[in-house]
């Protein structure tokens, strides 16, 4: 960690309009809950549909998307990344705190909301509530750490990770049960399963595996992603 | 302290951008000079460890550069593109690079920094206000942050006006001469001219002359030069011209006459003298290859 570099990725994320990006989609989550609670469809279901479907099927991965690369994709894209890249930094610890930054991102606009959005639909019960914070949790951190890694590895990031959130993880995991097995969004809602009690909540994969993948995933990412800053070359115009 | 590139070569897929390079920067003021596309900012990358040699190796008192953050504490580097974040303020842009250097006083390393550069009345503002001077002015503050024993500057006076060119120009002739490496690009002799001792030149990827500005000048006039000349009678002029050893041929074209100077100061001296003595009234003389591209080629003609 560095706490420089750390200190100028927080203010470039959160300083201009992205954070309206990241504040938008949060408040569409619990406006909802909101609405649900208003016309009286508070129920177990219905909390468990909006989560699954909404915080941790829409919400997350844009989130993702918008912390993960937005850490490191737009300083590359303009060079201002050599700032810090041109110091005695070594680049793992760089890429570690970028992770860091964008994963606290996710906790505070994605965690967060979606604890306070299940919770106001349901309260405490059938530990609905906690489920869907550990699991937007463990699956915000993963995607950090992915789409950082994304955002350092090429320029088309923000495209490359649309395609996977919605055609992956959105179609082919739907309609393809074995491509759940390989979808964090699978993996975050296996760990919200996990915690919470209610019978409206199931996945057909295993917590081993999902913890398991969570963490070699995020780990690997972030491993990668300081690998491939340690080669950072700029190409000249030239 | 000492940039050592033996046998560096840099090639994208097929295209060849730095092509077999041995050169030395020792301290004082070095100039990178060559046109657009010789491959000055790819030699310049390889030299801040931004770039890895395809071949070849680049090292800094003997220690390799690639994949290694360690250099940095000896290295400072200006980069050419606008590589400064828009929403700090220069105090700020500045201060970070020092606190990222870990510097005992960050904050007096920063204030010396930029008045070293004379930014201090704008220090507060924002840089995205900065004209394109004051960013590069601004740049090379946060490069000079930890007092590096090496600089490199990726075409540096680009951008600057007159007053912020000549006070970067002493800055760095100043650093110079207290000893430090110093490396800037450069397409522009004159730049190179007045800050340089030394001056490395590239032309098409290929190192062609190295050496004292002041040879390279001399090697630069002293080449063949092709004049265009619109006279009274150039039958007549052509005759007494060729009629000299300081001009090689002479030609009739429908512009007017050609003739290819083979000693510069020879001829400049004749011309008008022959003009006169022959009854010729000279209308027009022109260089017909001034260009630096040209200028150029004919280094790498004669280097190879």
């Amino acid at each position: 960690m560095n706490g420089v570099i750390a200190g100028i990725s927080y203010r470039a994320l959160l300083g201009r309009r992205r954070i309206w990006l990241l504040v938008l989609l949060p408040l569409v989550l619990l406006g909802l809950a909101v609405l649900l609670r208003w016309i009286g469809e508070a129920g177990e279901q219905a909390a468990v549909t909006l989560m699954q479907t909404f915080a941790i099927g829409t919400m997350l991965p844009l989130l993702g998307l918008i912390a993960g690369t937005g850490v490191i994709a737009p300083e590359i894209e303009d060079g201002t990344v050599v700032h810090l890249l041109s110091k005695p930094i070594s680049r793992p610890v760089i890429a570690r705190t970028k992770f860091v930054v964008a994963a606290s991102l996710l906790a505070l606009f994605g965690a967060v909301p979606t604890f306070a959005a299940s919770y106001l639909l349901v309260g405490s019960e059938s530990g609905i509530a906690y489920g869907f914070a550990a699991g937007a949790l463990a699956g915000g951190v993963a995607y950090a750490a992915v789409f950082m890694l994304l955002g350092i590895i090429t320029r088309h990031a923000v495209t490359i990770g649309i395609a996977y959130a919605l055609v992956w993880e959105g179609v082919v995991g739907n309609f393809v049960p074995g491509a759940r097995r390989f979808s964090i969004q699978q993996w975050a809602q296996t760990v919200a399963d996990q915690v919470s009690s209610s019978a409206f909540l199931s996945t057909g994969i295993t917590i081993g595996f999902a913890a398991v993948a969570l963490l070699v995933v995020t780990i690997g990412a972030i491993v990668w992603a300081g690998h491939r800053l340690r080669g950072f070359s700029l190409t000249g115009d030239e | 302290m000492r940039i050592e590139l033996a046998q560096v070569s840099r090639w994208y897929g097929n295209v060849v951008a730095v092509n077999d390079v041995t050169m030395t920067i020792g301290p004082g003021v070095t100039g990178l000079l060559g046109p657009n596309g010789a491959g000055k900012s790819t030699l310049l990358h390889m030299m801040a460890g931004f770039l890895a040699p395809s071949s070849g190796t680049v090292t800094l008192d003997g220690t390799k550069i690639w994949r290694n953050h360690q250099i940095y504490r000896s290295i400072g580097l200006v980069p050419e593109r606008e590589a400064a974040y828009g929403f700090l303020t220069g105090w700020q842009f500045v201060l970070s690079g020092a606190r990222l250097h870990r510097l005992p006083d960050p904050e007096d390393a920063a204030r010396k920094a930029i008045a070293l550069v004379e930014m201090e009345p704008a220090r507060d503002r924002r840089i995205e206000t900065y004209s394109k001077g004051m960013r590069q002015r601004i740049k090379v503050a946060a490069a000079l942050v930890h007092d590096p024993q090496v600089l490199l500057l990726d075409e540096p006076f680009n951008g600057m006006d007159p007053r912020q060119r000549m006070h970067l120009m002493d800055l760095v002739t100043g650093m110079g001469a207290a000893g430090k490496t110093i490396l800037f690009s450069s397409h522009i002799l004159e730049e190179v001219e007045r800050v340089a001792q030394h001056i490395e030149v590239m032309v098409a990827g290929r190192h062609a002359a190295s050496g004292d500005f002041r040879e390279i000048r001399r090697r630069m006039t002293d080449r063949p030069h092709v004049f265009r000349i619109r006279s009274s009678d150039d039958r007549r002029l052509a005759s007494a011209l060729v009629a000299d050893p300081s001009s090689s041929a002479v030609s009739l074209t429908g512009q007017g006459l050609e003739v290819q100077a083979v000693d510069f100061r020879r001829f400049t001296r004749l011309l008008p003298r022959v003009a006169r003595d022959a009854g010729v009234r000279i209308t027009q003389v022109s260089p017909a290859d001034e260009d630096l591209e040209s200028v150029f080629s004919y280094l790498i003609d004669r280097s190879s």
